[in-house]
């Protein structure tokens, strides 16, 4: 596939708890990890999803001013941002494995219309929903 | 704010939201954010908007909606498993909400049923939280001018 979403930001607190996170804990891998001056471009994808990057920033100068920066780490940290939603094929076990590993889970597994789902938090705050994907093909 | 603060603060938060029956006194509260009593109250409202107990009620309110919609169950069985101690109060409460009992909301309802399987429930769900500006009891008063107001005091406000 050449044509498609490419890349999808988050904002993060810290880049180094971010990555972290999401290869050590998630099981992500990291796609770019390049420090440009004060700015560091850090995107992961998922194993089985090399289309897409998930990209860790932080709010932070240039980008942003020093107002604004401050306002999306707070949003952030309020768990203001958009939902996130992880698609597994068993709910459960990666419950299991996760909490095990000491992501903070805002849900235990939960089923409801035939589907099983969960929330967790990442460190930062951003709020994912992982649900376990109805196999419709 | 300091986002490590309202990072703890949303803690207490998610924890409202996972078990929104359960009794949420303040030093509960103020325990999972790691912050004075005292600081709790005042900073949460600071952080999202309205107090802890107030927020607390909107999320009661919400998954009781869900229940009546979502089910059969008798409303005091649904009364009593979202936090309310009594069918009376919950229906007081319910009603000076959303200004009509939770029968006739759940008659409503069934009446006009939409296909909403494809949006995860959370937002189904979050549609019918009421948006609690002001207190329930001050609600009720400024609705209610003429009347003389019950001596019983809502359990959450």
């Amino acid at each position: 596939m050449s044509q498609g979403i490419g890349v999808v930001g988050l904002y993060v607190r810290d880049q180094d708890e971010a990555l972290e996170f999401y290869v050590e804990k998630l099981g992500f891998r990291v796609h770019t990890d390049a420090q440009n001056g004060g700015f560091r471009w850090l995107t992961v994808q998922h194993p089985e999803q090399p289309s897409l990057q998930l990209g860790l920033f932080t709010p932070q100068a240039p980008v942003l001013d020093e107002a604004t920066a401050q306002t999306m780490s707070e949003a952030v940290a309020k768990g203001a941002m958009p939902p996130l939603v992880l698609n597994v094929d068993d709910c459960r076990a990666a419950y299991e494995r996760m909490r095990a590993q000491g992501v903070e889970f805002t849900q235990a597994p939960e089923e409801r219309y035939g589907n099983v789902d969960a929330n967790f938090r990442d460190p930062s705050g951003n709020g994912w929903k992982m649900i376990e994907s109805r196999r419709t093909q | 704010m300091d986002p490590e603060l309202l990072r703890r603060l949303l803690r207490a938060k998610d924890q409202m939201d996972a078990a929104s029956h359960e009794t949420w006194p303040v030093c509960r509260l103020a325990r999972v954010s790691h912050v004075s009593e005292a600081h709790f109250a005042r900073s949460f409202k600071q952080a999202f908007g309205l107090p802890p107990h107030r927020y607390l009620l909107t999320r009661r309110l919400e998954r009781a909606k869900a229940l009546l919609r979502d089910t059969t169950m008798p409303i005091l069985d649904i009364a009593l498993q979202t936090g309310w101690n009594s069918l009376g109060t919950f229906g007081r409460v319910f009603r000076d909400v959303n200004g009509t009992s939770p029968s006739d909301w759940r008659a409503h309802e069934h009446a006009g049923r939409h296909d909403l399987e494809r949006v995860p429930h959370c937002f189904v769900s979050a549609a019918y939280r009421p948006g609690l500006t002001s207190a329930v009891s001050e609600k009720r008063r400024r609705e209610r001018p003429a009347k003389k107001e019950p001596s019983h005091k809502p359990e959450v406000v």
